[in-house]
C-alpha cells in the first residue's frame, strides 16, 4: 500500500506572544491510500495541527509533511490552495455551511472553483452525492433548515464532490449527539469503502475511534502508538459492512 | 475566468441578499448620495444654464470686451459697491470691430456703454402751470377760439383743485407740527398758498395771467414735492444690432428706437415700479400676491400695509384731477360704493373744497379693500377710475431730460423720445434684468462726456470762429511765448481790427448755439458715427456657444496681434457678482458631494469591516475549500461595486425621476433674485445625462474604494481560522 500521505519529523510551533508553544514536536506518520484512519489524543495533543499540516492549511516549522506525493512546505499558497481543491476535501466540526447558499450549491462551490465540469455534469454529480448521503430532495434547502446531522452529510457531501484524494475531517461528530455521531461515522466509512477514498479524522471519542481500521495516538505533540485495528473489530462495533 | 466571475457574482448577491441589513445600510447611503448627484446636479446645470440665458441674452453676450486700462473689472450686472466698474473708452470702436469680426465663430459684435443717469419726472403742478401757460400764450397770441378758452378754464380749475389739495394737507399739517418749530419758509408757504387759494387772485388772474402764472409756478409748485429725481442705469448701444442679437429682448409698448435715431427706452419693470401711479402699482401687487401667489390681506402685513397706504396717499391721485374730473370721479365712487353722492357734483367753485374733501373720502373708502372686494375694485378702479387719471409720469411718446454727470466733472444732459417700453422674456419680474433701460449710442457717447463727430465739428467751428488752432506740444513753448519769430506771432493775434473781431462774435455765439441744439430729442444721426466713436465695452455674439473659451483665446490673439489692448471676458466674469455666484453654486455643490462621499466612504467602509468580520469562518472555509486570495478580494470588491452599480442606479433613476417631476410641476422663483437664476417664473429642471452618469460612477469608485480595505483584511484570513468549533 503506498502512502498518500507522509509527514517525517514534522516540528510546529505556534507563537503565543513572545512564547513559541511547541504544538507538534516531530511527528512521524504514513497513510496509507483508502486508509480510514483515526487521530485520537486529548485536547492540545496536536489533532487539529497534524490535521492543518496535512491538509495543507498550514506548513511545518520543520520537518517534511507529503501530500498526494507533493513537498507541501515548497509549495507556494497558490499551490497549496490549488492542492487543497484538487486533492482534499474538508469535513468540519462546526460544518461550516455558506449559510447564504442552498444546500445544493454549498455542494456545488469547489466544482464551480475547480471551473472543469458542465452545469449539468456537476449537477448530476451532485444528485448523486446527495442520495448516497442520504439528502436526495434537499437541493434547494438552507442549512438552516437542516438538523445538525443533516448539515455534517452536507459538508460530507461537499467533501467528496470533487473525488479527492483525501477527506480531512477534524472532530466530525463533537457538534452531534451519539446517534447522529455513529451514523455519520458509519457514512463516512462507507463512502470510505465504496470511493476509495482516505479518510483522516480527528477524535477524543473511543465510540468514534472504534469505526477506524488505524488509529494514531497523539500526546504532547508526539505520536504515541499506531494501531490497525482488524475489520472484525469494526464489525463489533455493530455496524454491517 | 468567466465562470470564476459567474461564481464571485452569484455569491456576491447572494451575501448581499442574505445580509439585507448591510447591504440597506450600505445601499442607502449609496443611493441618497446617488440622487443627491443627480438632483443637485441636475438643478445646478438647469440654474446656470437658466442664468446664462439670462445674462446671455439680456446685456452680456456670450463674450465681453472692454479696455485693458480699465481700473476695474466690467460688472454688468453690479458689482459688490453698487457703483458702475471704471472703464477706460476705447477709442475707436471700428478698429476692434473689425479685429473681432475676424475671428472664427464670431457672429456678431454689438457695441455698449453702462452708466447711470437722473431723470427728473413731471411735476404735477409743473405739467398743469405748464399746459395753462401755453394756453394763455396763445390766447395772448391772438387766438380768442372757445376752445382755447375752455382749456384756459379747465386748467385754472385743475390749478385751484390742487391748491385745496395743499391747503388741505397744510391744515393736517398744522394740527400735528409745533408751533415753535416752524420756520419763515413754513410761513411764506403759507401766506402763499393763502393767496393762491383767494377767489379774488383768480379773479385777478385774466388781468395779468403771465405775472400770475409765474407766482404760481415759483411759489406754489415748489410746495408740491411728488417729483422724484430718479436715478436709473442704461445701456447706449446699437439699438438695431442689439434687438437682433439679444433674444431675450421683447418690446411692451410702443416701437423700438428707429435705426439712426437718439431715443430711450424704458425698461418695463423700471416703467411700472418707479413710473406708475403708486397707487396702481399697488393695486398691481396686491393683485398679483392674491392670484399668482394665493396670499390673503387678512394674513399679510405687507398687503395689508400696501392697502393702508392706498387709503392715506390719495393724494397723488386727487392732485391729478380737475374740476371735471374730481366731480365725474365722486359720481363713479359714489355709485360703487353705494354713497349719497348728490352734494358732491355740485361742480362750481365753493363747492369744489367739499367735493376735493369728500373724494378724498370717497377714494380712502374706494382702497379699503380686503379679500372679498379686492379683485372687483381692481376691475373698476381700471375700467372707470383709470381714464380719468395719467397712470404712468412719462408716457411712451414723450421727451425726456436725462442728466448725467461726465467723466469730465461735468453735467451733461441729453433730451430724448421715449419711443417704447420692452422687457427680458421671462425676466419680467426680476429687477437685476429690469433695472436697465436702453439708449442710442450715441446720445450715451454725450451723456458720458465723449465728443460725437457732430460735437467735435461744432467745437470745431467754434475755434475756427474764435481763432484758435490746436498747438504741437513740442512747439508749444516756441508758438506761446514766441521763439525766433515771436515778433510775427504778435503781430498776427493783434492783427484783427476792432471791427473785425465784433464781426466774429455773432458767429461764436451762433455756434454754440448750434451745439447746444444739437443735443435735441429726434435727431438722427449718420450710422458711420456710431462705428466710429467711443465705446465701453462690446459684447460678442458666438455661432456655437460651446467653443465660449476657444473663441475667447481666439479673440486674444487677433487683439493682441493688431496691438489693441482689450480685455476678453466671458459672460460668467463679465457678470461681476452674479456671474461669480454660478462658479459658487459649482464649488458648493461640489464640497456637498465631496462630503457625502467621504462620510458615506466612511461609514461603508466600516460597515464593510463589520462584515467582513462576521464572514471569517465561511472566508476560511472558502479558502479551505480551495478558493484563491484572489477570488476573495474580487468576490468582497464585486459585492461593494454590485452594491454601488445597483443603488446608484436606483438613485439616480429616483433622482431623475424628482428632476422630471419638478420640470413637469416647476419650481416657483419666490424671490426676485430667484427669478434671474431660474431664469423665468419658475424653473424647470431637465435631468443632465452627465450628472446621472457621474453619479453611478462616483458611488461605484466609493463603494470599491470602500471595499479595498476589507477585501483585504478579508484575503488575508487563514483557512485555518474555518476549523475548531464555532465561537
Amino acid at each position: 500500500m503506498s502512502s498518500i500521505v507522509s509527514v517525517r519529523g514534522a516540528v510546529k510551533d505556534y507563537a503565543l506572544g513572545d512564547v513559541l508553544v511547541p504544538a507538534l514536536r516531530g511527528v512521524d506518520l504514513e497513510v496509507g491510500e483508502g486508509e480510514f484512519l483515526s487521530v485520537a489524543g486529548p485536547s492540545g495533543s496536536g489533532k487539529t495541527t497534524l490535521l492543518n499540516l496535512i491538509g495543507c492549511v498550514d506548513t511545518a516549522t520543520s520537518g517534511v509533511v507529503e501530500v498526494a506525493g507533493k513537498n507541501t512546505s515548497q509549495l507556494s499558497e497558490r499551490e497549496l490552495t490549488n492542492l487543497r481543491l484538487h486533492t482534499i476535501g474538508f469535513i468540519f466540526q462546526s460544518f461550516n455551511l455558506v449559510s447564504v447558499l442552498s444546500v445544493l450549491q454549498n455542494i456545488e462551490l469547489p466544482l464551480l472553483l475547480q471551473r472543469s465540469l458542465t452545469a449539468p455534469q456537476r449537477l448530476t454529480r451532485i444528485e448523486r452525492l446527495l442520495d448516497r448521503v442520504g439528502l436526495k430532495g434537499y437541493g434547494p434547502h438552507r442549512p438552516s433548515e437542516l438538523s445538525g446531522g443533516q448539515r455534517q452529510r452536507v459538508a460530507i457531501a461537499r467533501a467528496l464532490v470533487t473525488n479527492p484524494k483525501i477527506v480531512l475531517a477534524d472532530e466530525p461528530t463533537a457538534n452531534l449527539d451519539s446517534v447522529t455521531g455513529e451514523n455519520i461515522l458509519s457514512l463516512m466509512r462507507e463512502l470510505n469503502r465504496t470511493e476509495r477514498t482516505t479518510f483522516i479524522f480527528s477524535t477524543h471519542d473511543a465510540k468514534v475511534m472504534a469505526h477506524a481500521s488505524t488509529i494514531v495516538r497523539l500526546a504532547d505533540g508526539k505520536v504515541l502508538e499506531r494501531v490497525s485495528q482488524p475489520p472484525q473489530a469494526l464489525a463489533a462495533g455493530g455496524h454491517p459492512r | 475566468m468567466i465562470a470564476t466571475l459567474r461564481v464571485v457574482l452569484q455569491l456576491a448577491f447572494r451575501n448581499l441578499l442574505a445580509a439585507r441589513l448591510k447591504t440597506f445600510i450600505v445601499g442607502g447611503i449609496i443611493f441618497f448620495g446617488s440622487l443627491i448627484v443627480t438632483v443637485g446636479g441636475s438643478l445646478m446645470d438647469s440654474v446656470v444654464t437658466g442664468m446664462s440665458r439670462s445674462i446671455i441674452g439680456t446685456l452680456a453676450g456670450d463674450i465681453q470686451v472692454y479696455s485693458a486700462k480699465s481700473k476695474e473689472d466690467l460688472a454688468l450686472f453690479g458689482s459688490m459697491g453698487g457703483a458702475d466698474a471704471d472703464l477706460a473708452q476705447i477709442e475707436e470702436y471700428e478698429t476692434i470691430k473689425k479685429t473681432i469680426e475676424g475671428v472664427p465663430n464670431v457672429a456678431q459684435i454689438v457695441p455698449m456703454g453702462l452708466s447711470n443717469a437722473l431723470v427728473t419726472s413731471g411735476n404735477t403742478i409743473d405739467l398743469v402751470l405748464e399746459k395753462l401757460r401755453n394756453a394763455v400764450r396763445k390766447q395772448l397770441a391772438g387766438d380768442h377760439s372757445p376752445t382755447i378758452a375752455a382749456d384756459i378754464e379747465s386748467q385754472k380749475h385743475h390749478v385751484q383743485q390742487i391748491i385745496h389739495v395743499l391747503q388741505a394737507e397744510q391744515k393736517t399739517g398744522e394740527a400735528v407740527l409745533d408751533q415753535r418749530k416752524v420756520t419763515q419758509d413754513d410761513r411764506d408757504n403759507a401766506a402763499a398758498l393763502k393767496r393762491a387759494g383767494d377767489p379774488a387772485f383768480w379773479a385777478g388772474f385774466d388781468r395779468d395771467e403771465l405775472n400770475a402764472l409765474e407766482f404760481l409756478e415759483n411759489k406754489i409748485a415748489p410746495q408740491t414735492s411728488d417729483s422724484d429725481l430718479l436715478f436709473m442705469r442704461y445701456v447706449g448701444t446699437d439699438m438695431d444690432l442689439y434687438r437682433k442679437s439679444f433674444d431675450r429682448f421683447h418690446l411692451v409698448d410702443g416701437t423700438t428706437i428707429p435705426e439712426g435715431h437718439r431715443g430711450f427706452m424704458f425698461s418695463k419693470f423700471f416703467y411700472e415700479e418707479r413710473l406708475k401711479l403708486k397707487t396702481a402699482r399697488r393695486l398691481d401687487k396686491i393683485r398679483t400676491a392674491i392670484l399668482e401667489k394665493h396670499e390673503k390681506i387678512k394674513d399679510d402685513p405687507e398687503l395689508q400695509r400696501m392697502v393702508r397706504e392706498n387709503q392715506k396717499e390719495t393724494r397723488e391721485v386727487l392732485l391729478q384731477l380737475d374740476a371735471a374730473s374730481s366731480a365725474k370721479m365722486a359720481t363713479l365712487l359714489a355709485q360703487a360704493l353705494a354713497a349719497p353722492a348728490a352734494h358732491t357734483i355740485a361742480g362750481a367753485d365753493p363747492a369744489l373744497k367739499t367735493g376735493t374733501d369728500n373724494l378724498g373720502k370717497l377714494l380712502g373708502t374706494f382702497f379699503a379693500t380686503d379679500d372679498d372686494n379686492f379683485l372687483k375694485r381692481y376691475d373698476f378702479f381700471y375700467a372707470k377710475l383709470a381714464p380719468l387719471l395719467e397712470l404712468y409720469r412719462i408716457r411712451v411718446g414723450d421727451t425726456l431730460t436725462i442728466k448725467a454727470f461726465a467723466k469730465t466733472g461735468y453735467s451733461r444732459s441729453v433730451n430724448l423720445k421715449v419711443y417704447g417700453t420692452f422687457e427680458f422674456a421671462g425676466l419680467d419680474k426680476s429687477p437685476l434684468a429690469g433695472a436697465v433701460n436702453l439708449m442710442d449710442l450715441v446720445s450715451f457717447r454725450d451723456l458720458y462726456g465723449f465728443l460725437t463727430a457732430d460735437s467735435q465739428k461744432a467745437v470745431q467751428d467754434l475755434k475756427a470762429a474764435a481763432g484758435g488752432r490746436d498747438i504741437d506740444r513740442k512747439s508749444a513753448e516756441a508758438d506761446l511765448f514766441g521763439g525766433g519769430s515771436g515778433d510775427q506771432i504778435v503781430a498776427t493775434a493783434v492783427s484783427p481790427a476792432p471791427e473785425a473781431l465784433q464781426d466774429t462774435l455773432p458767429d461764436l455765439a451762433s455756434a454754440t448755439t448750434k451745439l447746444h441744439r444739437d443735443h435735441s430729442a429726434d435727431r438722427a444721426y449718420d450710422l458711420g458715427e456710431l462705428q466710429r466713436g467711443v465705446v465701453l465695452n462690446a459684447a460678442v455674439i458666438l455661432n456655437d456657444h460651446a467653443k465660449l473659451d476657444q473663441t475667447i483665446a481666439d479673440i486674444s490673439a487677433a487683439a493682441q496681434r493688431d496691438h489693441l489692448d482689450l480685455k476678453v471676458v466671458s459672460w460668467k466674469d463679465a457678470a461681476g457678482l452674479i456671474g461669480n455666484l454660478v462658479l459658487v453654486f459649482q464649488v458648493v455643490l461640489f464640497v456637498a458631494v465631496l462630503v457625502i462621499f467621504l462620510v458615506a466612504l466612511v461609514i461603508i467602509n466600516n460597515a464593510l469591516v463589520m462584515a467582513t468580520l462576521e464572514r471569517v469562518r465561511e472566508i476560511g472555509t472558502l479558502r479551505a475549500v480551495g478558493a484563491q486570495r484572489t477570488f476573495i478580494l474580487g468576490m468582497l470588491v464585486i459585492e461593494a461595486a454590485v452594491i454601488g452599480l445597483v443603488f446608484g442606479g436606483l438613485g439616480a433613476a429616483a433622482g431623475s425621476l424628482i428632476v422630471l417631476l419638478l420640470n413637469a410641476t416647476g419650481i416657483p422663483a419666490t424671490t426676485d433674485v430667484l427669478n434671474f437664476f431660474f431664469s423665468g417664473p419658475a424653473l424647470h429642471p431637465f435631468v443632465n445625462v452627465h450628472y446621472v452618469l457621474a453619479a453611478i460612477g462616483i458611488v461605484l469608485l466609493v463603494s470599491t474604494l470602500s471595499s479595498l480595505y476589507p477585501a483585504w483584511l478579508a484575503m488575508r484570513i487563514s483557512p485555518r481560522q474555518a476549523m475548531g468549533a464555532e465561537e
